[in-house]
């Protein structure tokens, strides 16, 4: 690991001044991924801005959306009683990311700013039709999300929170690899009523919907009714511990253990 | 038997410093003036060294000196070594490849090490090594076990033709060829051992330092055998002499092999302090660097043959097996595939013809050597899926056909050098099947079947052999050394007492299981037992501990060293009492005159042989006496493990939902270490069959598993609560009749898991590690076989 100069703003006003002078510097929230990139050389940011002095943590419940605080931990947004009412597929999402280290220091605007294609999040995010909040401005998951570790997050842009409908119902099913634990194949399915989302993770480049299986379920939400629905292929990732058939396979199986999962 | 004696089970006593972080690691050992070293590696699997320019580097802050080959060559060290030549069919020996600790001409691994940095503090040791400028030239690379002896492949070493260190034979091939010819079945199987990486939970260490006025060397190091590399380090590489060098491995957490070998950091460590002028150099691995250069284990590629008549019986056995050696010879590499593999061919079964051909190849991969059961789990694989395949083909029972086969009448003599000495394998086997309900299986599978899962059942019958011996057998197979133990039993003034062993501990529980021998023989509290080890200077030669071989080797050499304590405290105290030795008796710590109330405690004996005011005629005072000890014979552990496992068939997802292991380890001495020796053992050999795999690509020589992201270790929620029984047959050929328990679950485990896989898959076409993926795929095309 590089030296770097470390900043722990209590402010989100300081926070977007600092990261706005230094060039080479990095918002870090867990740093669940930032820092054992450093530690590996991969990255050696001038500066580290750590935005975990801001305090932006907390759950609200509302009536038709739940605002989660982008400071938030995964353990948080776990045990969260009132979340596990309102989008309980959610609180399950969250207490299967990594390990309890991770969870415990990890948190949801981390996880989404970073956009690993393997991370949980994005898929609840796609699903569930969220909407990120920045300092800026709000952006929907379907523009926020840019593939491979990419966000329309411009420099200095910092995630504060993410809006997310509830939906009537919602599931979440993965196939985590065995060695890393992160998604080989993730997929979050929500009835919004008018319509249905399934976000998946995992399997490709970056987190997308499956508009097939989508177009299914809106007429029928079962498990069911995706027997059958094919994942493309080609686009799909392939590596030592899964291969793009396996993975278009396993979008199918895990689709139709979310809908059973579904409440 | 007393609550802390022979057969107890004792709490651990190390755990309590282990537990409550106080353990006292390498790492943990600074020393003053100390530098830090960092190893410029190679990022290339195969490479010309064009020309290495550190100038840059030495001028980096803090930097203190970068060293490279051709300095060690300057200094005329030595290379690293293999302890143990084997000679080829025809006699010759095997071809080994040079092995500097700096690589000089080229570079053969990805990792290799090329220079040293040696920095005030480590991130300027990183940093300067950052700043060395070396220039390869790329070479092509063979990584795959398979393909090292093909036409056209690179050479690992530019004389060594083929990349082969040795064509290996063992058994009778004219008798073996004319079984076959009169079987009536023959069962064959390609089978891939699959490479591992050990990954003891402490990565390795060197801290060398140099005292200048003295000419004396001290290493600090993550070893199971400190004498051993002690004796390598002076006699081989020429670092000092054995009086100039003292070893050290203090608390040591986890081996499994990979810290039986004097590897190049320690080394260089120890040479780059003199080279400084004295100040020490210290090496902490980073878990990375684990991953490229510890010896990796397993990494062959067989076929085998099984011949039967019409009644099942086994009319011979053929192999053939290709072993990866990787780019150099590690320190007992040769040994494993050959003399620790070949011999265990053999199995629970009385086999009149075997025969067995070893090839062992170079690769550009890091050095493979002994890992927990090194060849011994490769060999009960082969014997134990030939089994099962030769049953499933032949619509015999498994266990029957098993049964067939067992070896009954000891001692008994294998085709394959090993000589059994004693065993019941229908007990293990009895045993095994009842606590398994294996008469219930059926009904579980169709149970299982219901739930769209594939329910399979596997059993493996290992045997293996520990405690390798005696020194001049494994002599006239090649071994540069001597296979005995030592021991040293002090007894101080107030009968407290020390046991100085060359046995290593690093996990085994040695502190409690051999002070439990002491407090049984003497009769004293555990608490007035300590184990002293790891620490040349403090104990006297010993061979350290691997191969199982520490209960039946290094605790009889304690056991013959008490025998001689127990002799002079006798003799002392018959002289004390006035009586005649044969009247004395000695139990529960105290001696006394047969039909008299004349006693002494063992305590107050200690104190008289010390304070000799009152000795008897022609004896020393004081109380302390050695031993060695060389066995006549390997002791024999065997077994029956039963694996019952559930596939899910959507995903391939194997589950084991039931584990059986009846072991027969002789006399136990503390029946709660041996359960946690059988638990971590299946638990590698499960990671070996399910989820273990180090792979290189094939075409850049490049190590895709290099972190724990990649190279799936098993965890807890992988693996079942086992069912474990022990069954009981006395070692012979040592006095306390125990047989070695470390390495039996990792032997046992993966034929276990695999059988059972296939079983549930019906299908022999699998390979280790059975990952979901492959699982699914051998699903899928089973589907579209029965579809065709």
């Amino acid at each position: 690991m590089e030296n770097f100069d470390y900043h722990r703003p209590a402010k989100l006003a300081d926070a977007e001044k600092i990261i706005a002078k230094q060039k080479e510097g990095v918002l870090m929230s867990g740093g669940m991924t930032l820092l054992p990139t450093m530690k590996q050389g991969l990255a050696a940011p001038s500066d580290v801005v750590d935005l975990s002095g801001l305090g932006n943590v907390g759950i609200k419940v509302m009536k038709t959306k739940v605002t989660i605080k982008a400071g938030t931990t995964h353990a948080e947004v776990a045990k969260s009683g009132d979340l596990k009412k309102a989008i309980p597929a959610l609180a399950v999402l969250a207490g299967e990311i990594g390990d309890p280290h991770v969870r415990h220091k990890g948190t949801l605007g981390g996880s989404i700013a970073n956009n690993d294609p393997a991370a949980d999040y994005p898929a609840a995010l796609m699903a569930l039709d969220a909407t990120i909040i920045t300092n800026k401005r709000a952006i929907a998951a379907d523009k926020f999300f840019k593939g491979l570790f990419e966000t329309s997050l411009r420099r200095g842009e910092i995630v504060t929170a993410v809006d997310f409908p509830i939906p009537e119902k919602a599931g979440y099913a993965k196939f985590a690899n065995p060695a890393s634990r992160y998604a080989i194949v993730g997929v979050f399915v929500a009835n919004h009523g008018k319509a249905v989302r399934v976000g998946v993770t995992g399997a490709g480049p970056g987190v997308f919907r499956q508009k097939a299986m989508e177009r299914v379920l809106a007429k029928d939400f079962s498990a069911d009714a995706v027997a059958g629905i094919a994942t493309k292929v080609d686009d799909l990732n392939e590596d030592m511990h899964a291969s793009a058939e396996y993975r278009a396979h396993l979008v199918g199986v895990m689709a139709k253990r979310a809908l059973k999962a579904a409440k | 038997m007393s609550d802390t004696g022979i057969g107890a089970r004792v709490v651990r006593k190390e755990d309590n410093r282990f537990l409550t972080g106080r353990g006292k690691y390498c790492d943990d050992i600074n020393l003053a003036n100390q530098t830090y070293a960092y190893f410029v590696r190679s990022p290339h699997a195969h490479a010309k060294i064009v020309k290495i320019n550190a100038k840059k580097a030495e001028k980096s802050p803090g930097v203190v000196a970068v060293l490279t080959g051709a300095d060690l060559a300057e200094d005329g060290l030595g290379g690293l070594i293999c302890g143990w030549s084997i000679n080829n069919k025809d006699g010759s020996p095997m071809k080994a490849g040079a092995h500097p600790a700096l690589a000089t001409d080229k570079v053969r691994h990805v990792g290799d090490h090329v220079a040293v940095v040696i920095g005030e503090s480590l991130a300027e040791a990183r940093a300067g090594a950052e700043l060395v400028d070396v220039k390869y030239k790329e070479l092509d690379a063979v990584v795959e076990v398979g393909k090292a002896r093909k036409r056209g492949m690179p050479r690992v070493h530019d004389e060594i033709a083929k990349n082969t260190c040795y064509e290996w034979a063992i058994g009778e091939k004219d008798a073996t060829d004319k079984a076959f010819a009169k079987a009536d079945h023959v069962t064959k199987l390609n089978i891939t051992n699959n490479r591992l990486v050990a990954n003891p939970m402490e990565p390795r260490v060197a801290l060398g330092s140099y005292e200048p006025a003295e000419e004396h060397f001290t290493l600090y190091t993550t070893s199971q055998n400190p004498h051993v590399a002690r004796l390598i380090l002076s006699a081989f590489i020429g670092m000092a002499p054995e009086n100039k060098l003292r070893v050290i491995a203090p608390d040591v957490g986890g081996g499994f092999g990979s810290k039986i070998f004097v590897y190049a950091e320690e080394t260089v460590c120890l040479w780059a302090s003199k080279r400084i002028g004295g100040r020490p150099v210290k090496w902490t691995s980073d878990r990375s660097e684990a991953f490229l250069c510890d010896a990796h284990g397993r990494d062959h590629e067989t076929t085998a043959e099984l011949a039967l008549d019409k009644d099942g019986k086994i009319l011979g056995l053929r192999a053939h097996t290709t072993a990866n050696m990787g780019a150099y010879l590690s320190t007992f590499a040769s040994a494993v595939p050959t003399y620790l593999y070949a011999t265990l061919l053999s199995g629970q079964y009385n086999i009149a013809n075997i025969y067995a051909e070893v090839d062992a190849v170079y690769t550009h991969t890091a050095p493979v050597d002994a890992y927990r059961g090194a060849g011994r789990p490769e060999a009960c694989f082969v014997v134990e899926r030939l089994l099962e395949v030769a049953a499933r083909e032949t619509g015999v029972d498994p266990a029957e056909l098993r049964r067939r086969n067992f070896v009954r009448e000891f001692p008994h003599q294998t085709p394959v050098i090993m000589c059994y000495d004693t065993g019941d394998f229908d007990a293990s086997l009895d045993m095994a099947m009842e606590m398994a309900d294996y008469k219930g299986f059926e009904d579980r599978r169709k149970k299982a079947a219901r739930q769209g899962k594939l329910r399979g059942i596997g059993f493996s019958n290992y045997i293996e052999a520990c405690g390798i011996a005696p020194s001049a057998a494994v002599g006239s197979l090649g071994a540069g050394v001597g296979l005995w133990e030592s021991a040293e039993v002090r007894v101080n003034p107030v009968g407290t007492v020390e046991v100085l062993t060359g046995s290593h501990s690093h996990g085994q529980g040695h502190e409690t299981t051999f002070a439990q021998l002491v407090s049984d023989r003497l009769g004293i509290p555990l608490e007035q037992v300590s184990i002293v080890h790891g620490d040349t200077d403090k104990v006297q030669m010993g061979m350290g501990t691997y191969g199982s071989r520490s209960g039946a080797v290094g605790m009889t050499a304690i056991s013959k060293a008490i025998d001689k304590v127990e002799a002079k405290a006798r003799k002392i105290a018959s002289h004390l009492m006035e009586a005649s030795e044969s009247d004395v008796e000695f139990s529960g710590g105290n001696f006394t005159v047969k039909g008299t109330d004349k006693s002494l405690a063992f305590g107050e004996v200690a104190l008289a042989a010390y304070v000799a005011h009152n000795m008897p005629e022609d004896t020393e005072p004081g109380l302390k006496e050695g031993a060695f000890h060389d066995p006549s014979n390997f002791t024999f552990p065997a077994g029956c493990h039963i694996c019952e496992v559930e596939i899910d068939a959507e995903t391939g997802v194997t589950k084991i939902v039931k584990w059986t292991a009846v072991d027969d380890f002789g006399k136990i001495i503390n029946p709660m270490i041996v359960e946690g020796q059988v638990h971590g053992g299946i638990a590698q050999g499960v990671g070996q069959a399910l989820t273990e795999a180090c792979i290189y690509d094939p075409d850049s020589g490049q190590l895709i598993t290099g972190s724990f992201m990649d190279y799936c270790m098993p965890r807890a929620d992988d693996l079942p609560s086992y069912d474990l029984g022990f069954t009981e047959t006395a070692c012979p050929s040592n006095p306390l009749g125990v047989k070695g328990c470390g390495e039996a679950g990792a032997i046992a485990a993966p034929a276990a898991v695999i059988n059972a896989v296939t079983d549930a898959l019906g299908t022999e076409d699998i390979s280790m590690p059975a990952t979901p993926n492959k699982v699914w795929n051998a699903i899928q095309a089973n589907a579209k076989q029965a579809a065709e």
